[in-house]
């Protein structure tokens, strides 16, 4: 059986799977119950300074998005970092820490974004034995509005002054958790790694709006008719998380910066998938608040299982093997031809892929009066929009041409050679391949 | 105190709440929650094949649609755009034959969308929440005379009268709704749901109706063609076929189509005798549901007898299985041979008599069989009775692709005429009569 132990900073975990800092890790009673259920490590509710405790609204801190069967498919929040006094929080998880000491437990911090602040929480974080911190550059509501969470997250100069700090003040590993609310994730990436960070984390939730009551025109969630802007998390931003971990991974300054992947991720698939791209390890948050601890047990048997399948001994053997195989659009091989292919055993006729073939794309699949529907060549541009809306997993499939057969669309015959943009004759900047 | 073990015909073998449980909706009505969640299995298919095998031309995956979004009154108007007894017909429509036996998550899964049952929620929902919803077209001062107010008759009514036409609906029976009303099994129609409906659909104002008139007999096709600017008929099968052997005439020998229509109309059930053997001759859904309901009102035995085998009965399997379900005994391939009576001339046993088809016709293969039965109920077909001179085809009234009889301006829909006697083809048929009615009258 593949060994899921993972070392992400020097930091050992049992599994990769790691519970983001968020409301299933503001307190002990909760954190030990996830150990118990075998999350690999938690990232604590973030801190905040010593003084008077935050405070959060006293209506609904959750919005929603479903799908079919009313399955959530996206989670905002406008829940504030922990509301309860800093030196219990410091308390329990020196508590917690002592009795797993097999298990990852990282302090997330958010503080005002100055030297003293850092200086004087940083030694007492330290005091708890936590594994490592993480700066909370990312929540985009409540917290920026007083300088802190996204507002840092969003100027460079901060990031890498503020990790600076955590690194002169503090000497286990510094992860810096990036905010998507930005143009560029790179900068803030860059940043960190500058600043001396030891991993950076992403993403944080995404400024978001999910619902407006239509009879009240309160956005949800709604307090008192009013609502504002929350942290949008869940299965719907993982592939804008996706696209941001590629990013760092590939990008020559910060390749090779230890990444935590977060968003969006429910099972085991869609851990294997950012580990994939560079994540050392993975944080969890609304699978959880969706389903409770219990879900781990199928992320560890499943990542096991597909370990063991393709013979992946321990999960560095796999961590950051697609990153080579993300580029750019100029650098796609455009000599790559496929063809659609609609398997008539499993197809059940319900006539979507035509519909949307035939209204938004290509018209390129014929209805016959029996309701059997075929690929007309002659039109496919294998947009893969009819498999995309197919309700029968592999019903239909992107077949790619032989090099020599003749593409009926284009007349033209399907060349061995790999050739993208950057050469094509129709682009006025190509380069003569000489 | 009668029970199930009292021999011969009795009343009240049920205590009077075990028969209320027994007549319960067969399909309970959705909950908002089983609502959203079954409508969320609707593919939304192109062209869809449920809306093809709907008789009405139902736009089924937009109607789901709507469900899921909220607006199920919206969803209720799509559906009575093209079938004005949407309610009824979400109820008695053999589903699994039609619309839910065509989905494609019966190919995909065996178990297809539940259309029946959400079309019922959102017909239930707008006509629980809000009075008629189509208003009349201003009048055309055209006078359109309707015979018979089943479910071809109030269609086409409707239509007519939505169209601005004024309609008098002449019915044989002391109230409308034909066999919704006095045919189809009480547990598929609770509530009153038939009288309810046809109230509602009268709310579209502009039908006048008078009951207890008999064509043929109150007044004749000649003066209503006369007088009228156009006639529909929607007569319906008011004859039925002989059982053709010995003892067909004993008390205890009923047609299953009366039997139906008297459960239908009783205030009290335990008031309805029942025999402790009950026999059912035929294969169809009257069949089916007289058997079951013999069963819920009591009966020890009950026995459905038909002359052909499984594979070939008219009712659906999913009919079938439902009498098993109940207790009704299935027997297939015999057929009635005499009817026999006890010392006091009443009904004591049916005999049967095995048969076979060797390729040359169904015969008798000379085995015989006895039951005992105290009541034998006849379900072996209906026919039509109405002689008003017009062209037929076999024994139904000969009608073109939207009704058009024989003689001009006279038009005929549902059972009465060729085609499958089902209440949503009843409908499809007086739906497109009055379409060319108004078509005809208006050029």
């Amino acid at each position: 059986m593949a060994d899921l132990t993972t070392d992400f900073l020097g930091i050992k975990s049992p599994n990769p799977f790691w519970l983001a800092s968020a409301p299933p890790t503001d307190k002990e009673y909760n954190v030990r119950r996830a150990f118990e259920a075998g999350w690999g490590g938690v990232v604590w509710k973030t801190l905040g300074s010593e003084g008077p405790p935050v405070v959060n609204v006293n209506g609904p801190r959750y919005g929603a998005i479903y799908g079919a069967d009313r399955r959530l498919l996206g989670l905002n929040n406008i829940e504030l970092i922990t509301d309860r006094p800093l030196e219990t929080n410091l308390e329990e998880m020196a508590r917690v820490k002592a009795d797993y000491p097999d298990r990852a437990l990282i302090a997330s911090i958010m503080v005002p974004c100055e030297e003293q602040a850092w200086k004087d929480i940083l030694p007492r974080v330290a005091e708890t034995n936590a594994d490592g911190i993480e700066l909370n550059f990312g929540c985009p509501h409540g917290m920026s509005e007083r300088g802190m969470g996204a507002a840092v997250g969003q100027v460079p100069e901060y990031i890498e002054m503020v990790t600076r700090w955590c690194k002169q003040y503090y000497d286990r590993p510094v992860i810096v958790k990036l905010t998507p609310n930005i143009t560029d994730v790179r900068k803030p990436a860059l940043a960190a790694k500058n600043g001396g960070a030891d991993a950076v984390s992403l993403i944080n939730t995404i400024n978001s709006i999910t619902s407006v009551n239509l009879d009240t025109m309160s956005p949800e969630p709604s307090i008192d008719g009013k609502g504002s802007h929350g942290g949008y998390c869940g299965p719907a931003v993982k592939p804008i998380a996706m696209s941001m971990v590629s990013e760092i991974a590939r990008h020559e300054p910060t390749h090779g910066l230890p990444i935590s992947g977060i968003g969006g991720i429910t099972t085991w698939r869609d851990a294997a998938e950012f580990m994939a791209l560079g994540c050392g390890n993975v944080q969890v948050c609304t699978a959880v608040m969706t389903y409770g601890f219990k879900i781990v047990q199928e992320m560890i048997s499943g990542l096991s299982q597909w370990m063991d399948e393709k013979g992946h001994r321990s999960t560095a053997d796999f961590i950051g093997m697609a990153v080579p195989n993300v580029t750019d659009w100029q650098y796609l091989n455009l000599n790559y031809v496929a063809k659609a292919k609609i398997d008539q055993d499993s197809c059940i006729s319900c006539g979507r892929c035509y519909a949307a073939c035939e209204d938004t794309s290509h018209q390129a699949i014929a209805m016959s009066e029996d309701r059997t529907f075929t690929v007309i060549d002659e039109e496919c541009v294998a947009c893969n929009l009819c498999v995309d809306v197919c309700p029968v997993q592999d019903c239909i499939s992107m077949v790619p041409m032989e090099p020599g057969q003749v593409d009926p669309r284009t007349g033209k015959v399907v060349e061995k050679e790999y050739a993208n943009w950057t050469t094509h004759p129709n682009n006025p900047g190509a380069v003569a391949a000489e | 105190m009668a029970d199930v073990m009292t021999p011969g015909l009795a009343t009240g073998r049920l205590p009077a709440e075990a028969l209320a449980e027994n007549f319960e909706d067969l399909h309970p009505a959705l909950t908002p929650h089983e609502a959203v969640v079954a409508a969320d299995r609707c593919y939304f298919c192109h062209d869809a094949p449920c809306v093809t095998a709907c008789p009405t031309d139902i736009d089924i995956p937009l109607f789901i649609r709507q469900i899921s979004t909220g607006t199920a009154e919206a969803a209720a108007r799509t559906i009575f755009d093209q079938n004005i007894l949407g309610g009824m017909c979400a109820r008695v429509c053999p589903t699994e034959d039609l619309c839910e036996g065509a989905c494609v998550r019966e190919i995909a899964e065996g178990k297809p969308v539940e259309i029946g049952r959400l079309q019922r929620h959102a017909t239930d929902t707008l006509m629980a929440r809000q009075g008629h919803p189509f208003e009349r077209a201003p009048s055309t001062g055209k006078r359109v005379a309707v015979v018979g107010a089943g479910p071809a008759g109030l269609a086409c009514a409707h239509r007519l009268a939505m169209l601005g036409h004024d309609v008098v609906l002449l019915e044989a029976k002391g109230k409308a709704g034909g066999l919704n009303e006095f045919g189809i099994a009480a547990y598929k129609a609770t509530d009153d749901i038939a009288a309810r409906e046809v109230e509602w659909l009268m709310g579209v104002g502009g039908i006048e109706l008078h009951t207890g008139q008999i064509l043929g007999e109150s007044f004749q096709l000649e003066e209503l063609a006369g007088s009228f600017d156009a006639v529909f008929l929607g007569t319906g099968l008011s004859g039925v076929n002989a059982l053709g052997v010995a003892g067909e005439d004993l008390d205890d020998v009923v047609d299953a189509v009366r039997f139906i229509a008297h459960l239908r109309q009783a205030k009290d059930m335990t008031a309805l005798p029942i025999g402790r053997n009950v026999v059912v001759i035929g294969g169809g859904m009257t069949a089916i549901d007289a058997a079951v309901q013999s069963k819920l009102l009591g009966a020890q035995n009950v026995t459905l007898a038909y002359r052909r085998g499984r594979d070939q009965m008219g009712a659906s399997a999913y009919e079938q299985d439902l009498a098993a379900s109940k207790g009704v005994n299935l027997m297939f391939n015999v057929q009635p041979k005499e009817a026999h009576a006890d010392a006091d001339e009443y009904l004591a046993e049916i005999e049967l008599e095995y048969t076979a088809d060797d390729g040359s016709g169904l015969k008798g293969t000379g085995e015989t069989v006895r039951l005992p039965a105290d009541q034998l109920f006849s379900a072996i077909g209906q026919t039509l009775t109405l002689d008003a001179g017009l062209e037929l085809d076999g024994r139904k009234i000969a009608v073109g692709p939207t009704g058009r009889t024989s003689r001009e301006g006279v038009w005929a829909g549902g059972d009465c005429t060729p085609g499958d006697d089902l209440t949503v083809v009843a409908v499809a048929e007086g739906r497109d009569a009055a379409m060319d009615i108004h078509r005809t009258l208006m050029a």
